[in-house]
């Protein structure tokens, strides 16, 4: 199947939930609701025409202009049909959480895991939800743009190297005994 | 029976057994590279496996959408470090497809045969290394000697043997010498006997089939649903390639199998999908220096992106200044959209996802690593195993940290 067909039969069977449609470079992105995330991807993984049976990616991206800020990108993938399609989920900074994937594809595991640790989006119903390439107690989530990109400078910067200038100016009045 | 030997059976029968944790990694000479297990062990059974990754967390991500669209290609030199062109290629195919460029057609056929050397150099790392695990050493002394054939061709190429940043934005950096192609040819015409020399020696080994046959089994729909790509899901009988299922570069010009293994889909039958492909990479060599054609190896119309020739940038001021401008401030515009685009690399598919807001950096540049996929998939291969399966499986999935991590 095209892609905009596929996206036309997902706005058929869920009116509600279906937001938008959009199309860049051939592909289509279709933008949904968080709240029946579980029952779109189960009907795209188990109905044979669209027949999803690959999670190509998952991620998430941070918006912090945009009023439901996050958005979990899913990149799904047919390797019957060698067809694919993109879904986006909003998902607002209040109430961070959006039903997991896991149960239709189990490989979206450390997927969402990592989105969890480096965007701070909870996955309902994941099975083991901890962050995976941070350490355990880390605090905030670094892929958020209002992160910081630098840490903070040490306070001791180059004290050593100051020392060496500071001397050197000392030694520029010194006068060797001839 | 004596009197003694009962008196121990009933000492025996009182010990209490219980399970063990045991932390392997993540310093470890079977893990290639920082990975850390935690193993339960029941006796010499695995109970539970838990990975611990992350140690190589370099934020490469988050560095990305922080620096230009050309700045950001020796990021992914970083990613899987011993097949780094594949890497280059990857990001290059998806930022060509977000500005809407294409490379001319030497660029596409000399990428592609770069593309298979590294594959080749990888999955001759891979065997030796994976062998030398299970315990067969002599293979690792001789693999390397096709590898420094192969650095030594890029380091021609390149100057580089590791990290190369060769393929460029809508094209590649520089032509390839005669000497290069013919160096190739001779590496290539021979290979396939290099390719036997390796499976003499093991593929009929006895320790080999013991340690290999009936590990690791993954079924097909399993494979597909834990998203596994790359030999691991072509090892258990799909035939998914992302050369043949949305080709890139010059793959449709060239012709080449598909490995799939048979049945079972164990540790075996990913090494012969390997070996198989080291002989179709060679083979898909031959056929891009049959047909190189001759011309440009940049895109000429996407002056906002590719630095002009060396040679104009000398005589000619336009040039200079452009060069100038785009070294020091990069490109200032790109189309709005988003485009994931996905490449096979010698692990398996590598797709980035880049989000463009208009301006010269990517918004968001997300990366789908293989290893970090096939990462996840060990708890699913080892329970249930030996404990000294746990290095056959580590082997196979033929992970690299610097990419499981980014």
């Amino acid at each position: 199947m095209e892609q905009i067909q596929i996206a036309e039969r997902l706005k058929e069977k869920f009116p509600e939930d279906v937001l938008s449609v959009s199309e860049f470079r051939g592909q289509v992105s279709v933008t949904v609701r968080k709240g029946n995330v579980l029952a779109i991807f189960r009907y795209l993984h188990d109905n044979p025409e669209t027949d999803f049976d690959y999670l190509q990616d998952l991620c998430g991206v941070d918006y912090p202009s945009r009023k439901p800020r996050f958005e979990v990108v899913y990149h799904l993938y047919s390797i019957n049909h060698r067809h694919s399609i993109r879904l986006k989920a909003l998902v607002p900074e209040e109430d961070c959480s959006i039903g997991s994937v896991v149960p239709v594809w189990i490989g979206a595991n450390w997927h969402e895991r990592e989105c969890f640790d480096m965007f701070g989006v909870a996955f309902k119903g994941h099975p083991d939800l901890r962050r995976i390439l941070m350490p355990d107690d880390w605090e905030g989530h670094p892929l958020r743009k209002d992160y910081p990109l630098k840490g903070p400078e040490p306070e001791n910067d180059w004290k050593g190297f100051r020392e060496v200038l500071e001397d050197s100016e000392r030694l520029k009045g010194f006068e060797w005994e001839r | 029976m004596g009197e003694i030997e009962q008196e121990k059976l009933t000492e025996a029968a009182a010990l209490k057994t219980r399970e063990l944790t045991v932390s392997m990694g993540p310093q470890h000479p079977a893990t290639h590279g920082v990975l850390r297990l935690v193993l339960d062990l029941d006796g010499e059974t695995v109970v539970k496996c838990t990975p611990h990754v992350g140690y190589l967390h370099r934020g490469i991500e988050k560095l990305a959408e922080n620096r230009t669209y050309l700045s950001a290609l020796p990021l992914t030199d970083r990613l899987d470090y011993i097949s780094s062109m594949s890497n280059n290629i990857g990001y290059v195919v998806a930022v060509e497809r977000l500005l809407g460029i294409e490379a001319p057609e030497r660029a596409k056929f000399i990428r592609t045969i770069v593309g298979e050397m590294t594959r080749i150099s990888s999955h001759i790392i891979w065997v030796a290394t994976h062998a030398l695990d299970i315990g067969a050493m002599t293979v690792f002394l001789y693999s390397f000697r096709e590898r420094e054939w192969i650095l030594d061709l890029l380091e021609m190429l390149c100057g580089a043997r590791l990290t190369v940043s060769y393929p460029r934005i809508g094209g590649v950096r520089n032509d390839v010498s005669q000497e290069f192609i013919d160096s190739l040819y001779k590496f290539v015409e021979g290979f396939d006997k290099r390719v036997d020399e390796y499976e003499t020696l093991i593929d009929q080994n006895r320790i080999w089939l013991k340690r290999t046959k009936g590990i690791g089994v993954i079924s097909a729909e399993e494979a597909v649903n834990w998203g596994l790509s790359g030999p691991m899901v072509r090892g258990s009988g799909i035939p998914y390639d992302v050369r043949k299922y949305a080709p890139y570069d010059a793959y449709d010009k060239v012709e080449f199998e598909v490995p799939v293994g048979k049945d079972p889909g164990d540790v075996y039958d990913r090494y012969r999908c390997r070996m198989i492909e080291l002989r179709q990479s060679a083979w898909i060599i031959k056929q891009c220096i049959e047909k190189l054609p001759a011309g440009p190896v940049m895109a000429p119309d996407a002056p906002k992106f590719t630095l002009p020739p060396k040679d104009r940038v000398l005589k000619d001021m336009e040039s200079l200044i452009h060069h100038f401008i785009l070294i020091t401030k990069g490109p200032t515009t790109a189309p709005k959209g988003e485009i994931y685009s996905s490449v096979e690399v010698p692990k398996g598919e590598l797709g980035f996802y880049i989000v463009s807001d208009g301006t010269g950096r990517p918004y968001r540049m997300r990366l789908r690593a293989p290893s970090f996929i096939h990462a996840s998939v060990l708890p699913r291969l080892c329970e249930g195993g030996l404990i000294a399966d746990v290095i056959a499986n580590i082997g196979t999935i033929d992970i690299v940290l610097g990419e499981c991590d980014r």
